[in-house]
């Protein structure tokens, strides 16, 4: 009876990570395949080659792609946590009337459906004349990453024993020397969740990348993924759109197994999707 | 102490101006462009049309009487049903399944890191990813899922799993389940390790099974968590946009209402008809989410 249920319980865990991993791992293996082999479903490549590699880097925008979502990814970062850093100081630290509230509206922008805003940003971006330029991204996907960076922040900050600051307020601090001195150099465990969580939902953005953006010079991983297409509109070019998923996956799940610990935290404390 | 406050404004005032500049003033925007016939085309050359996007009457000369609008639109109705029937059952399953991977992971058994590393990975992968991904594998000629599925015979012809209207919904539900099933089991899994061990211990003691642990001694106390997880997935569910544009593109039985917004917006020069429908969405979702904040009386302070 003890084997049986041993058994049955490992039997489970080893479903559970196959399902998990195959479809990434079907990824990596059809990117190796060229040729003919690629239609036929094998569960490892025969004669495996780099073509679809070589293809994907060299034909196309593919790296100039590659290098505007890391331009994107990392401003979104820096800024939300400039943002999030000052405001996490003030709504963890400052009694104000209307603070509640405050906390409230920010936290009710996170529950924002992106579509619900996508006209009247269209306007704003029109008549700044960002349109196609990735200004326009790293503005729009403030409305998804500043609202849980200040709230993540914010529990972080309440956290911190108040006798620390009390001391450098009786030394004279003012707050921005209690900011950049005190609480930053204790905010790195926090700083480092929210900013992977951050650069994570901008690598993925979809929706304004695809909406604010016309030519392949400017495009973002994901919307040239979603828009890779072969020479006719009959042959999709799987191979080359399982090497560019698999380029842009690694560094994201790497990221992730290394800063796992941090995530789950993250995670669990701001109650978000990436 | 009104110095203080007076920096704490300052400090907070870019953080805010940033989102009223990103949020705030273009849903206002979304909202008024619904009530006027602004197109694409000339976003200035609008007037004020009042409710005619959501609904109007036109008298015929002849005497007949046409009603048009969202409200009346069999294609929008169409979007919500798919959207509240992909949310539910979406939501459901990724709660049930999430919560045996939680339990699973919250066992002690050697290898217990790598599954939980694993589970991460579904998690990891962009969107787009692995709706590509998927729609390879679901492919009707050459897909991998065909191919088992025949060779072990329980089908007997290929099925186009994303363009068949019986199967395209499923197909964006497996997908969707597949790669936020580890969220659910990541939260559940940490409401489940801050549970006191000793509770447990005493019930074992007691006599009482492992079923009747989990419904009368671990689910009531992991419920508060689970909520809150839930209700966070359902908003995102209600939502969706990504997964079915790219894996069931132009398919009217999966036609998400964010889709069928933004497509209107965009792709038909219809940018009114779309802000109308935008703007019914966030309606939709704030009230939700007010209504789920009222009855889960979920703290604002952060547990304090």
């Amino acid at each position: 009876m003890w084997l049986l249920k041993r058994t049955g319980f490992y039997l489970l865990v080893g479903a559970i990570v196959l399902i998990a991993v195959f479809p990434f791992y079907y990824a990596i293996v059809t990117s190796l395949k060229s040729g003919t082999e690629l239609f036929q479903a094998d569960p490892w490549p025969k004669a495996p080659s780099l073509d679809n590699y070589r293809n994907v880097l060299a034909e196309g925008a593919f790296m100039l792609n590659l290098l505007n979502s890391l331009v994107v990814s990392g401003a979104v970062v820096a800024l939300s946590l400039f943002l999030g850093v000052t405001a996490a100081y003030a709504l963890a630290r400052v009694r104000f009337r209307g603070r509640s509230a405050l906390l409230f509206a920010i936290l009710s922008v996170s529950m924002f459906p992106q579509v619900a805003v996508l006209a009247g940003l269209f306007e704003l971006v029109r008549m700044f004349g960002l349109y196609n330029s990735l200004f326009a991204l790293i503005f729009s996907y403030m409305i998804f990453t500043l609202p849980f960076t200040v709230w993540v922040l914010t529990a972080f900050v309440r956290d911190l024993p108040v006798e620390v600051e009390e001391a450098a307020i009786l030394d004279g601090a003012t707050p921005w020397i209690i900011i950049t001195r005190i609480f930053l150099p204790l905010m790195w465990p926090a700083l480092a969740t929210t900013g992977l969580l951050a650069f994570i939902g901008a690598w993925n953005e979809f929706l304004f990348a695809l909406t604010f953006t016309s030519n392949d010079a400017r495009r973002t991983v994901p919307v040239a993924i979603a828009l890779l297409s072969g020479n006719s509109q009959f042959e999709i070019p799987w191979g080359n759109i399982m090497a560019a998923s698999v380029i842009v996956t690694v560094p994201l799940v790497v990221l992730v197994l290394i800063f796992q610990r941090k995530i789950v935290s993250g995670l669990t404390a701001g109650g978000v999707k990436g | 102490m009104r110095q203080r406050v007076r920096s704490a404004w300052l400090f907070l005032a870019p953080m805010l101006l940033v989102l009223a500049a990103a949020a705030g003033w273009p849903l206002a925007r979304t909202v008024y462009f619904s009530f006027t016939d602004a197109s694409l085309s000339d976003l200035d050359a609008r007037q004020w049309v009042g409710i005619a996007n959501y609904v109007s009457v036109l008298r015929m000369p002849s005497g007949k009487v046409i009603y048009d609008g969202l409200l009346l639109d069999p294609v929008w109705w169409g979007a919500v049903w798919n959207t509240v029937r992909f949310a539910v059952v979406s939501v459901t399953c990724e709660t049930i399944l999430g919560m045996v991977v939680a339990l699973v992971l919250n066992a002690e058994f050697p290898g217990r890191g790598i599954v939980r590393a694993a589970i991460l990975i579904p998690w990891a992968i962009p969107t787009i990813v692995s709706a590509k991904m998927w729609q390879w594998m679901l492919n009707d000629q050459f897909g991998i899922i065909n191919v088992v599925l025949i060779n072990l015979g329980l089908i007997d012809t290929k099925i186009a799993w994303t363009a068949s209207a019986d199967t395209a919904m499923a197909a964006v539900l497996i997908v969707d389940i597949w790669k936020t099933t580890p969220f659910m089991a990541l939260l559940i899994l940490a409401a489940l390790q801050m549970l006191p061990r000793e509770i447990i211990e005493v019930a074992r003691l007691d006599g009482a099974n492992p079923w009747q642990i989990f419904w009368r001694v671990t689910l009531p106390l992991i419920r508060p968590a689970v909520m809150v997880a839930v209700i966070f997935r359902a908003l995102d569910a209600l939502r969706i946009f990504d997964l079915i544009y790219v894996l069931t593109p132009n398919n009217a039985h999966t036609k998400s209402m964010s889709v069928f917004a933004r497509e209107n917006l965009f792709e038909f020069d219809k940018f009114a008809y779309g802000s109308a429908a935008s703007t019914l969405l966030f309606l939709v979702l704030a009230l939700l989410t007010i209504l789920t904040i009222r009855v889960g009386r979920i703290s604002l302070e952060g547990g304090r």
